[in-house]
């Protein structure tokens, strides 16, 4: 009866209930309000500022992300610019902040990103197949073997995260292991076109309400 | 040289590339381009009615404490919500113990905890022109004194010319003029254009040549004493400078940035600045705001509702929700891309089509006023370097230390001290500054540096609006969406000026006027 009820006021007034704000989502810590500064409200993303989408993403591999920028093995090298954005961030972090950020990443929630790469699925879905085994056929992710869910992530990212392993940009520090086994991995894909490919079957995965 | 050939067009050229861009403004006054930004509307609002009269103003910096502040006049209810910890926005002095709000790098202003030292991180210089920024400090009461921009004896530096030595602006632009007055009496006397002058007008030609550029009767340049004396000249006879080499002259790049700055009205003398700090202008508004400005509070989310306007914000770790009758919004564009709203699609995306500019910027307390030992009482000093410019203060003269600006990047050049830790921008600028004035890094007692491409809740100054954009969007952002004002230097043809963010506001507050006397006549009528 509740939900009738609720359906039927959203029907007719979307606006007044879209702007109830919803109590389940989380407020960030002050110490980690600077990190929607840069990816946004909920950590949607921010296409202007280059920051991905956070929103829900499993707390292991923030952890390990935070890591990574903190040790310099991310947002070092000279020509990745827009990783030097991020690694400062993180290098003022304890291992107990990290934690906690990485806590309060997993709890955000916002709408699925937009989709704005533009290739060939039935390609994507076939080079795909390769990648299956690490960050799972749905592209949730593989916990046990390091693999981070790809869906559910800006596009333009996965592009440019794809474009930097290639280039040695990202995982080519010794004691990055997993970075250097997704480095290998992006040998699977030979050109520009079947990285925007891939890209496009991974939008295909994005069938849930955004998390 | 052979001037033969000569048409109007290569000379304006020629005249050009000597550095001419004096001879260009001249040109340009002439034409009656000197910029005004227009008289200032006086603001009559209507008083607020008993009804809808409550208003949310997102974010403290001018534009924000503008609308607060005239809103609040006219008896509106108003709210100002302001994300970061401070009220002012880009409008930012540090002194002693202020924090220095980056990210990944929150410094404290060492400076020594006294009165004239302080350092103007954002703005630093109002033009006369710029009427509002003018109105409001008359206004409010907000002490002003003219701020030395150009200086004659400041430097010119190049790594690459005049052996890497410091040179008086003085000195290069009284032999910049004169080479160029010499090329200009040569056309003139030999009458080489396309259209010939007349016999009158090729005489004040040459005249005005010879005035500008000290030339002999011969129109030969051979030096002039407004280069400034060498040694001597008051009670022992003067000794001159003697002329530089033209082609290194041309050769140095100081015509490009130098030349021109004192020529751009909003940089032309005489400029002016708040007595003790830029952020006086903030507290001004602050001291005349009846509400709080609500500090620490980020907004999260802003959507139009049937009859009104509801804006969801973070509060010390607690979500609240705002609901009023209009928002006047000067949220960086650059976030609200990634506030959840539900503007029309248009709207969405012009706010999506800017990107944000960037600044960067050093201030070193000296512990000893070292340029006024060698002449200079404020203005600037060009480089080459990194750095760009040294800034003196023209405040407080014979202090013992004094503030100076060590370093000032525009746009991409500010990535470069962005990704510096504080104390290596430091320690760089202070070899830049080593070169032009010996002894400069031993006079550095502290320092700040602010790269407002890492500023927290600001991440940028000086919106970069593409041609397209300004055609596509910019009368769509202007207009409201809703209940909604977009405001901010950044809705304006002169972002990254104050000017700007006043000039926006008053546009968005006329426009809303106009909406409830619209409707408060449709009301009476009913
Ligand atoms: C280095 C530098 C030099 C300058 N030099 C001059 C000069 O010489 N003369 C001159 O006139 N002007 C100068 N300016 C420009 C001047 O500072 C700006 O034009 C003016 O301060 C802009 O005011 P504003 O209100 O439009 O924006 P801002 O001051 O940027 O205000 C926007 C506000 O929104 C807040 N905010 C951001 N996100 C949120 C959120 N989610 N929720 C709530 N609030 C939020 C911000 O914290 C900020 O307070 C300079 C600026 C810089 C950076
Ligand atoms: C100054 C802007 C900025 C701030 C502040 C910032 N980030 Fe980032 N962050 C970025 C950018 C830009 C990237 C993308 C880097 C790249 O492309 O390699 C990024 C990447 C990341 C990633 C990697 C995501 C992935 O899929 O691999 C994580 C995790 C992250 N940020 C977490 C945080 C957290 C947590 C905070 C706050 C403690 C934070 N960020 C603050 C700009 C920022
Ligand atoms: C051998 C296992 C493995 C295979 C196969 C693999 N990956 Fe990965 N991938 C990883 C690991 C591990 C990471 C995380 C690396 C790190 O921690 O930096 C990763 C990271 C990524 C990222 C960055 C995600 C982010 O949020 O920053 C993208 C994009 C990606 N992989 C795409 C692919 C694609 C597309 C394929 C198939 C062509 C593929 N991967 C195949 C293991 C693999």
């Amino acid at each position: 009866m509740r939900t009738g009820l609720f359906l039927l006021l959203f029907a007719i007034c979307p606006l007044a209930v879209a702007a109830e704000p919803d109590e389940s989502l989380p407020v960030p810590a002050d110490e980690f309000v600077y990190c929607t500064v840069c990816h946004g409200v909920q950590l949607m993303g921010n296409p202007i500022i280059k920051a991905p989408r956070l929103s829900g993403m499993d707390t292991w591999y923030v952890e390990r992300q935070l890591m990574a920028f903190k040790n310099g093995w991310r947002g070092a090298h000279e020509s990745d610019e827009v990783g030097m954005e991020m690694n400062p961030m993180a290098a003022v972090l304890s291992d107990e902040q990290i934690r906690e950020a990485a806590e309060f990443v997993s709890k955000t929630r916002s709408p699925l990103p937009p989709v704005t790469v533009d290739g060939n699925v039935e390609n994507g879905r076939a080079r795909y197949m390769a990648c299956a085994a690490c960050h799972g056929i749905d592209g949730k992710g593989n916990a046990a073997l390091g693999g981070p869910a790809l869906t559910g992530q800006n596009d333009w990212y996965l592009v440019t995260q794809m474009e930097n392993y290639r280039d040695g940009i990202r995982g080519s520090h010794p004691a990055d292991v997993y970075g250097m086994q997704m480095r290998s991995a992006v040998q699977l894909l030979s050109d520009d076109q079947d990285i925007r490919d891939v890209v496009s079957y991974i939008n295909t995965l994005n069938t849930n309400q955004g998390n | 040289m052979n001037t033969d050939q000569l048409t109007r067009r290569t000379f304006l050229n020629l005249v050009g590339a000597a550095g001419g861009s004096a001879a260009v403004y001249q040109t340009s006054m002439a034409m009656g381009l000197m910029q005004d930004t227009g008289p200032v509307a006086m603001m009559d609002l209507k008083p607020a009615a008993r009804a809808g009269n409550r208003v949310a103003v997102l974010g403290a910096g001018i534009a924000g404490l503008t609308v607060a502040y005239e809103l609040e006049q006219a008896g509106y209810d108003v709210t100002v919500i302001e994300a970061s910890k401070r009220i002012g926005g880009r409008n930012l002095t540090l002194r002693h113990g202020d924090i220095v709000d980056e990210m990944g790098n929150t410094q404290v202003c060492n400076f020594d905890d006294e009165p004239n030292l302080y350092f103007n991180a954002g703005p630093a210089r109002i033009p006369g022109h710029h009427r509002r920024v003018m109105h409001y400090c008359k206004t409010l009461n907000v002490p002003l004194q003219v701020k030395a921009n150009f200086s004659r004896p400041a430097y010119v530096h190049e790594t690459g010319s005049f052996g890497g030595e410091p040179l008086r602006i003085g000195q290069y632009i009284a032999d910049a003029r004169g080479f160029i007055a010499e090329l200009l009496y040569k056309a003139a006397d030999q009458n080489v254009f396309d259209q010939p002058l007349s016999e009158e007008d090729k005489e004040r030609v040459l005249q005005l040549a010879t005035v500008y550029g000290d030339l002999d009767p011969n129109g030969i340049y051979q030096g002039t004493r407004r280069a400034g004396y060498k040694s001597g000249g008051w009670v022992q006879p003067a000794e001159y400078h003697s002329v530089m080499d033209f082609s290194e002259l041309l050769h140095s790049r100081f015509w490009e940035r130098g030349f021109a700055s004192s020529e751009n009205p909003d940089w032309a003398e005489p400029l002016m600045e708040a007595v003790g700090g830029m952020d006086n202008i903030i507290k001004a508004f602050v001291r005349n705001l009846k509400t709080k400005v609500l500090t620490n509070a980020q907004v999260q989310a802003i959507h139009n509702t049937s009859n009104g306007i509801d804006v969801v914000y973070n509060h010390k770790g607690e979500r609240h929700k705002l609901s009023a009758d209009w928002c006047f919004n000067s949220i960086p564009t650059h976030f609200m891309v990634a506030i959840p709203n539900n503007f029309a699609k248009d709207y969405r995306e012009g706010l999506a089509a800017l990107q944000p500019g960037n600044f960067f910027k050093i201030g070193l307390q000296m512990r000893e006023r070292f340029w006024e030992k060698e002449g200079i009482y404020g203005g600037i000093t060009s480089t080459n370097q990194r750095i760009t410019q040294i800034w003196y203060p023209s405040h407080d003269i014979h202090a013992k230390k004094g503030v100076v600006l060590g370093a000032y990047a525009f746009r991409n050049q500010s990535g470069f001290f962005e990704r510096m830790s504080p104390e290596e921008r430091i320690a760089f600028a202070a070899d830049c500054g080593e070169k032009i004035h010996p002894g400069y890094k031993d006079y550095i007692e502290a320092g700040v540096s602010i790269p407002w491409g890492r500023m927290n809740h600001m991440m940028g100054c000086g919106t970069n609006w593409s041609d397209e954009a300004r055609d596509q969007f910019y009368a769509r952002l202007q207009r409201p969406e809703g209940r909604h004002y977009m405001i901010g230097d950044q809705i304006s043809y002169h972002s990254s000026w104050q000017e700007g963010a006043f000039a926006s506001a008053e546009f968005a507050l006329l426009d809303f006027d106009q909406r409830v006397r619209a409707d408060a006549a449709v009301t009476r009528k009913g």
